[in-house]
């Protein structure tokens, strides 16, 4: 459905975007991950037309972006990283207005108002005006006006950036329920929702590609090793940190123990093992030896990490709690 | 044609939700209004005069109070004209609607014809009260009615040009503000332009006094329907129009 072939984007100092190539099968969800800066909107934008490319070339649906424009615009539903709103608008007059530069009319034209308002839940506020609208409900009210023509593909710049987690669930619940009709490219900066939405993943760092793979195989070639944050405590409150270190040194398969002191009296160690699992060991090694273990948790993998290993820098950097470095 | 039409009545659309269209109709009707008070008391003081001089020639509603009138419009439609298109693309720019409008399937020109139809059909909404202070004359007196038509059409060809004008500016920035205070800039500037041919007669001067939009007006206040001076009105909309689709082709380009 979408062929890139050694797309570039060249600003008068900067290469944003530097010969990426990559396919997208019809019906896909496709993942478009990199940290901020990657070049993620520019390769979007060059795929809805919005920018031409400095060289190389993309197909949508057999036409090329340069060449044929408008059938490609036909063909696209986008939703920027801000949803394109008119403030003063209604919601229902802005989806009819956004519809009929599709090229939609008639009855036609209202049917599908009346579906996408249906599809992305936002029925009820169909004679507010957008300005006043929640975040949620505008981001839904673009996404509805992405699909309003019936795109073959539809391209959504961080769809759930600045949500609330239950808006950002449903988001990703609606975008999922599409792709049945739609083959769907997403981008984002944060690595659960490409797991839990997406069968492709395409990632980018500082304008170049890094990787496309599926999300299996992404997984356990960033997998391998395993992190684990475990918080121990002492009975009367006193805990040497350094005996408990030695001892969870001491289990088979961890390969190295770091203490990392945090507020309060809270003792928490990051283990690293190597493949296989640990934590039934570990829990029991701390209870056996008479602290009490108060938490026991995997540390995800961020984002940045899965970049060093896949870039085949040094993979020593500590796991870190926080999954979405830079979320905003 | 139809996506220029779609384009034109979200504008219009905008400009009457929002106040800036009953602003601008409600300050423009006070100052022709006052405008208008002062010529027909001119005229009426004038009247009075002659007729107890006992001079019996008579006076000319045409020539007395509409000429100058169409005047006064054609000068204070350029203070209102930056006012009319300082957010036709810069709000776009800024809100970030643009990308909506430049990802779907409509051509740069299609875009940019609607938005100035929109500006035009606002300019006329404007010139609307003018009439209704000319049809008193009708209803009072007996002026001729062509040389008023054929002024008319020279302001809504004055405001085409500088409509475009604004519009080209008005790509060129994300904020309202300086798109309108350049435009007003411009707007002011070709006005002027016109007093060197007061004190020089070389061919520079002469030159600059042809490009002041005002020169070009003086044949259509009077009524004469002079070609020149409408080519050259359709030509400042061509080139306004013109330079804002380049503009929007290398918004593409450097962004």
């Amino acid at each position: 459905m979408i062929k890139v072939k050694d797309l570039t984007k060249r600003y008068a100092r900067t290469i944003a975007v530097d010969q990426i190539s990559f396919e997208v099968e019809k019906g896909q969800i496709v993942g478009f991950l990199g940290p901020n800066g990657a070049g993620k909107t520019t390769t979007m934008r060059m795929l809805t037309c919005f920018l031409p490319p400095t060289s190389g070339s993309a197909t949508v649906a057999g036409f090329d972006v340069l060449e044929q424009p408008l059938e490609v615009k036909k063909r696209i539903g986008y939703l920027p990283e801000t949803p394109p709103l008119y403030p003063e608008m209604e919601t229902a007059d802005y989806l009819t207005f956004v519809g009929r530069i599709k090229g939609l009319s008639g009855s036609e034209l209202n049917k599908r108002v009346d579906f996408v308002c249906e599809r992305c839940a936002v029925a009820d506020v169909k004679k507010r005006i957008l300005g006043k609208l929640s975040k949620g409900y505008r981001q839904r009210v673009g996404l509805a006006q992405a699909i309003i023509h019936n795109p073959d593909v539809l391209i959504l710049d961080e769809p759930t950036a600045g949500l609330d987690p239950k808006q950002i669930n449903e988001t990703r619940d609606l975008i999922k329920s599409l792709a049945g009709d739609h083959t769907i490219v997403l981008s984002t900066h944060i690595l659960p929702e490409v797991e839990q939405t997406c069968q492709q993943v395409i990632i980018i760092n500082r304008g170049k590609l890094v990787a496309t793979d599926s999300v299996q195989n992404l997984q356990s070639r960033a997998g391998g090793a395993e992190s684990v944050l475990v918080e121990v405590a002492g009975r009367n409150g006193n805990l040497d940190w350094s005996v408990v270190q030695k001892r969870l040194e001491q289990l088979r398969g961890v390969s190295r123990v770091h203490y990392k002191t945090s507020h309060a009296n809270r003792n928490i160690f990051e283990v690293e093992s190597q493949k296989g699992f640990v934590r039934g060991d570990l829990a029991r090694a701390v209870v056996e030896a008479g602290w009490d273990l108060n938490e026991l948790r995997p540390a995800a993998m961020s984002l940045e990490e899965i970049f060093l290993q896949l870039t085949g820098s040094e993979a020593s950097v500590g796991p870190r709690e926080v999954v979405a470095k830079g979320a905003d | 044609m139809r996506n220029v039409w779609i384009i034109c009545r979200k504008e219009l659309g905008s400009y009457f939700v929002s106040p800036i269209a009953y602003l601008l109709l409600t300050m423009f009707a006070v100052i022709f209004g006052f405008f208008f008070w002062n010529a027909l008391g001119y005229f009426v003081l004038m009247g009075m005069e002659s007729q107890m001089r006992g001079q019996m020639f008579p006076m000319n509603l045409n020539e007395e109070v509409i000429r100058p009138l169409l005047s006064n419009v054609s000068v204070v439609g350029l203070f209102f004209i930056p006012m009319i298109t300082m957010r036709l693309f810069a709000e776009e720019k800024r809100t970030g609607t643009i990308e909506l409008l430049a990802t779907s399937p409509i051509r740069d020109l299609e875009i940019i014809l609607g938005k100035w139809c929109a500006a035009m059909i606002l300019y006329a909404c404007l010139l609307l009260f003018t009439a209704l202070n000319f049809a008193f004359l009708f209803r009072y007196g007996n002026p001729d009615w062509k040389p008023l038509a054929i002024g008319y059409l020279g302001l809504l060809l004055q405001a085409g040009g500088l409509l475009a004008i604004g519009t080209f500016i008005s790509t060129l920035t994300k904020n309202q503000i300086i798109a309108g205070a350049a435009t007003f800039g411009v707007c002011l500037l070709l006005w002027v332009l016109e007093w060197v041919s007061g004190y020089e007669t070389a061919t520079w001067a002469r030159v600059l006094s042809y490009m002041s939009v005002i020169t070009h007006f003086e044949s259509f206040a009077k009524g004469v329907l002079d070609v020149k001076d409408a080519i050259f009105y359709l030509t400042v909309i061509f080139v306004g129009l013109f330079f804002t689709s380049r503009s929007m082709e290398s918004l593409r380009w450097r962004s």
